[in-house]
């Protein structure tokens, strides 16, 4: 229970912080309509409604995990020039859960812009995503924005590690975009890609949202990306074990 | 602490890396007792900060071991946690963003204080540290005495039963100072150990039961703060305003039967001269030596800890 209030506090706290720059929030939600923008204006030229749909899901979750990428990697860089990297390792409760709001933080703020790309691809593309069945829906998106965000947590132990690894969450921004199907169907990538695709949880979890909004079974899409999402979360706290030790031995924890 | 080591590896180079291996803390041993306010006194890159930082448990020792209320700092880092506080100066470790009661309710959740409990203390210690009426505002907006006394109220909220403060008054006037000092002195009085690192020699001096002085990350000197005074100056200092002493008046002074060290401090147009002697009295004899020029205050004083630190740290 107290783990768990702890994580509460800990989200609740974060999205707090982590959402009060006017500048920060506009950006998250701005930055990938751009590229939402030019992936309507491409798949519209096939007339196929349907994979219009489909994109405009697809770029929707696209901010949620560019939101998570990016800054669950440069945050861990925030927090060590706040000074407070180091309050947090020295606190007793176990590092994981106190990493694990943080990134959840992240994703969730990503989640606005799921809601503006939606809104965006209606109004100026007429792009009307239909939801079959809004409770599936409403189970659908925040187990995949949950399993985003243990994602992006796995990505951060590296930015506690070294100091400049926050530059792996850039680096895996379009990537994943492109590994996961958000624009493209995994069919049309080379089969050496697919393994890496099912390994990761946005794949399924945004074929699970396709699946709610067009009345198809999200299930066992979604048990895969809850599935990926809980085992994230577990590497992610053995590594955090393991990285935090060797933070404190390389003393990476402090800027200087 | 027994023979605590920390060696830090520094790398240069991008084609050719080359590895450097800089000797933070060589072998450093002391007790600190219950109870007790415990200084660290040191110039910069001494190593207090990474003495401490390996109590804390954010630095692997290299080498020795060390304790921390009977629980070992690297087998058992969680239960040394739970026990310890830790502050430091300036302006960071704080979310700006947030106000100064999130701040304390986030950091409450982490160092595990009861639920229930938690807005009382967070109340009690905003008043202790003197934010009431402030605590809802953002930290953004707050000067960095208010900022160090919320570090204070940060590194309390778990009622740890030993603080350790790592140079909490830099930067901050003289009256936040005071204050901070004072609350301090409330600590270790309500049964605190606490572990101060500090450039200010009066700091020490008023607060700390004990100090240890290091340089070159070793401990050069420990003691009270009067067997310090008195184990590296003795005697006594004569202290003396001149104007336009050349390099071989202070010569001629240092070579004065009796004179351990000058030290000459520039303040505008004069040269305070700091003469340490070993109890004789020399000013008749000093002040020949200047004859000539012009002079103001002449005094004869105690030695300061500075004085004993300034030729301790001298002497590495």
């Amino acid at each position: 229970m107290s783990l768990l209030r702890l994580v509460w506090v800990g989200y609740v706290m974060q999205v707090r912080l982590r959402s009060r720059s006017a500048f920060d929030g506009a950006l998250s939600i701005i930055w990938p309509l751009f590229f939402a923008t030019t992936a309507f204006l491409v798949v519209r030229q096939s007339g196929d409604s349907d994979a219009l749909v489909a994109t405009a899901v697809g770029a929707s979750v696209m901010g949620v995990w560019s939101s998570t990428s990016t800054t669950s990697a440069s945050s861990m860089q925030q927090e060590r020039r706040l000074g407070t990297l180091e309050l947090l390792v020295a606190a007793p409760a176990p590092f994981a859960l106190v990493m694990i709001p943080l990134t959840l933080a992240m994703a969730t703020i990503g989640a606005y812009s799921m809601a503006a790309t939606l809104i965006w691809g209606r109004v100026l593309f007429g792009i009307d995503v239909p939801i079959a069945s809004p409770a599936v829906m409403a189970v659908a998106v925040p187990i995949t924005v949950a399993s985003v965000g243990m994602l992006g947590f796995l990505l951060s132990m590296a930015s506690v590690r070294y100091r400049n690894a926050w530059a792996l969450g850039n680096a895996t921004e379009y990537p994943i975009w492109l590994i996961c199907g958000f624009l493209v169907p995994l069919s049309a990538l080379p089969g050496w890609v697919h393994p890496i695709s099912w390994a990761l949880a946005p794949t399924w979890g945004v074929e699970a949202i396709r699946a709610a909004s067009t009345g198809g079974s999200p299930w066992p899409d979604l048990a895969r990306c809850l599935a990926l999402g809980v085992a994230y979360a577990a590497v992610g706290a053995i590594l955090a074990r393991v990285v935090l030790r060797s933070a404190r031995q390389h003393a990476s924890l402090a800027l200087s | 602490m027994r023979d605590l080591r920390r060696t830090y590896v520094a790398h240069t180079g991008v084609l050719r890396r080359s590895r450097k291996l800089v000797d933070a803390v060589q072998g450093i041993t002391f007790d600190v007792e219950a109870g007790e306010l415990f200084g660290l006194l040191g110039p910069n890159g001494a190593g207090k900060t990474t003495t401490i930082k390996m109590l804390i448990t954010l630095l692997l020792p290299s080498g020795g071991s060390a304790r921390v209320l009977g629980h070992d700092v690297v087998t058992d880092p969680r239960a040394v946690r739970r026990r310890v506080g830790y502050v430091f100066g300036g302006d960071r470790g704080l979310y700006d963003r947030l106000s100064a009661w999130d701040n304390l309710r986030y950091f409450a959740e982490l160092y595990g204080v009861p639920p229930r409990e938690q807005r009382a203390r967070i109340g009690e210690l905003v008043e202790k540290v003197g934010l009431t009426g402030r605590e809802r505002e953002r930290v953004e907006g707050f000067s960095r005495g208010m900022r160090q006394r919320l570090h204070i109220a940060r590194g309390m909220l778990h009622r740890p039963d030993v603080l350790f403060l790592d140079e909490p008054t830099i930067g901050i006037d003289p009256v936040g100072a005071r204050e901070l000092r004072a609350t301090v002195a409330e600590l270790v009085a309500g049964g605190t150990t606490v572990v101060l690192t500090t450039h200010y020699m009066f700091e020490a001096d008023q607060l700390c039961d004990r100090i240890a002085v290091i340089a070159g990350g070793r401990i050069v000197a420990s003691g009270t703060p009067t067997e310090l005074k008195r184990l590296a100056v003795g005697g006594r200092v004569v202290e003396i305003d001149v104007f336009g002493a050349a390099d071989d008046r202070l010569s001629a002074v240092r070579a004065v039967p009796g004179v351990q060290t000058v030290t000459v401090e520039v303040r505008g147009a004069a040269q305070v001269l700091a003469v340490r002697t070993d109890a004789a009295d020399v000013t008749p004899e000093v002040l020949r030596c200047l004859d000539g020029l012009p002079l103001g205050r002449v005094a004869n004083r105690e030695p300061t800890l500075e004085d004993a630190y300034i030729e301790l740290v001298g002497s590495v």
